[in-house]
């Protein structure tokens, strides 16, 4: 059984609508990436699967549990974090107020500690920089803050929106790289990216979104190579 | 010079009265991103609370001052439940006539019950009043009572915004509704919280006015609430040492002004103060300068 499972999803913004009839899945280790063009509406799937969006047709289940209905503030107890889009950072907080509030709903203090510590490992100019508010971070820095903020939560699988957007090229290999480690020690990754390129590079699968529908699906590798996929995303 | 002192501790007296009710303006302001014109109301009706519970009740006062939080804090989730929350999504314009409309129903609500006429409160507080030097400047229990709960109130408030996890998913919530959702905050839980604590803070600020100016009127919020939201713009409003300073500046303003200017003009010079002090630096004292997303 796929540990996330979006079926039949319709999502409407006023009498638009904006997801129309979308399923997929996203099975426990996997990279799944969501690629497609600005307004695709993979934005949008993400806020639907998080609970910020509710949707007019169709369900999300995860892990066997149906969160259609869930609140977005209880869904990350579930065991699913979410990276916006923008990073939306809290920008008047410092960089560890930011990642406590990550772990906003966990108890465990010691465990908590543990996670921070690994957290900094990762990233070793968070920890640097623990005590700047987060504003003052560079986009990058801010990005890196963003992902440490949602694992600090613990999560089984990760949602990350456009996390490469605006960096500048080192940067983005850099998240990109970060995005792989966090794949290879075990958590599962749906990653909507315009970088379509980079996406499938490290995703196991991918899904190709075109104004609200699933237009093409498979193996990340195989889609590389199809030549529609190279035409409109890839810039070949 | 003894007078000047006097005028002075009055005024910041009166001030920190406008300062407990500007922090309940200016955290519903930062965290819901509207004008609860209604606050003022709910000053009126925790002196009546509180009045009732002396008069007609017999309670001590401290158990009155207890009764009018309660009763306040409870109508503030009402408020925010019925008329606000329904418009999470609608335009400003809506939640502020909204507010309005709060108001007034507050207001003939109050006329019905308790009648239009002028009710007199007797002071809760019954501490004596102090002398400083030798004796020409008299500070009374009120005032100083006055000044002590303020000062309490400002650090109470200040540690559980830094110090507590609900604080802190207050200045999340402020910043931003939708991140502070994907971190498991419940919005919606701590906007009512945020006006729990505002009411509460606006019952004690109804005892504490009526304590130092007692007559009661079904308006009697509706002046100082008037003066302490531009108390919390004047700070700049969404921040809480600014709604403190703003306050305090007003009252010692309005008080100097009566003593030295005109007690006609009072408060012309009051919202004159405001309005340079706009002109100049639109976002108040400590206002925060407003990021715009790129």
């Amino acid at each position: 059984m796929a540990m996330l499972s979006v079926k039949d999803l319709e999502v409407h913004y006023g009498v638009i609508k904006a997801i129309k009839g979308v399923s997929f899945d996203v099975n426990e280790g996997e990279v799944i990436a969501l690629i497609g063009a600005n307004g695709a509406g993979k934005t949008t799937i993400l806020h639907t699967i998080s609970g910020l969006l509710k949707p007019t047709a169709g369900s999300v289940m995860f892990e066997g549990q149906d969160i259609t209905k869930v609140p977005a503030h209880k869904i990350v107890s579930l065991g699913m974090a979410h990276v916006p889009e923008g990073r939306r950072v809290f920008s008047q907080l410092s960089v560890l107020q930011n990642l406590k509030m990550g772990a906003y709903t966990r108890n465990d203090k010691a465990e908590m500690e543990e996670t921070l510590q690994m957290i900094y490992k990762r990233f070793p100019r968070l920890e640097e920089r623990k005590n700047q508010t987060a504003g003052t971070l560079s986009g990058g820095e801010q990005q890196m803050l963003a992902m440490g903020r949602a694992l600090m939560s613990h999560p089984r699988i990760i949602l990350m929106d456009e996390p490469s957007m605006g960096l500048s090229p080192i940067f983005v290999e850099e998240i990109f790289n970060i995005i792989r480690d966090i794949s290879a020690e075990g958590t599962t990754v749906l990653l909507v990216e315009q970088n379509a390129k980079k996406a499938l590079q490290i995703a196991n699968r991918a899904y190709v979104l075109e104004t609200g529908n699933i237009i093409l699906s498979g193996d990340a590798k195989e889609l590389m190579n199809d030549e529609s996929v190279k035409k409109a995303y890839l810039g070949e | 010079m003894s007078s000047f002192l006097s005028y002075l501790i009055t005024g910041i007296s009166l001030g920190s009265v406008y300062a407990i009710i500007a922090l309940g303006y200016t955290m519903v302001y930062g965290i819901a991103k509207m004008l609860n014109f209604a606050h003022g109301d709910v000053i009126m009706v925790g002196s009546y609370i509180a009045f009732l519970a002396v008069g007609a009740m017999g309670l001590p006062p401290i158990l009155a001052v207890i009764l009018a939080v309660v009763v306040c804090t409870t109508l503030g989730i009402t408020i925010e439940k019925i008329a606000y929350k329904p418009l999470r999504t609608a335009s400003p314009l809506a939640v502020l006539i909204t507010a309005i409309g709060v108001s007034y129903f507050l207001q003939n609500m109050a006329l019905l019950i308790f009648g239009a006429n002028t009710k007199m409160f007797t002071s809760l507080i019954s501490i004596d009043a102090i002398n400083i030097g030798d004796g020409t400047v008299v500070v009374t229990g009120e005032t100083l009572v006055t000044i002590l709960a303020c000062i309490f109130i400002m650090v109470c408030l200040t540690l559980f915004i830094n110090k507590t996890k609900a604080g802190q998913a207050m200045l999340a919530v402020s910043e931003d509704k939708g991140a502070a959702e994907l971190m498991g905050i419940n919005v919606n839980g701590t906007i009512s919280l945020t006006f729990a604590i505002g009411s509460a803070l606006a019952a004690i600020a109804g005892v504490l006015l009526c304590s130092a100016y007692p007559t009661l009127t079904p308006y009697t919020g509706s002046m100082p609430g008037i003066k302490a939201f531009v108390a919390a713009v004047f700070g700049g409003i969404g921040s809480i040492p600014g709604a403190f300073i703003g306050g305090i500046l007003l009252g010692v303003i309005e008080n100097m002004s009566k003593a030295y200017i005109s007690s006609q003009l009072s408060d012309a010079i009051v919202f004159s103060v405001l309005i340079i002090v706009l002109l100049v630096k639109p976002t108040g004292i400590l206002g925060k300068k407003i990021h715009e997303k790129v």
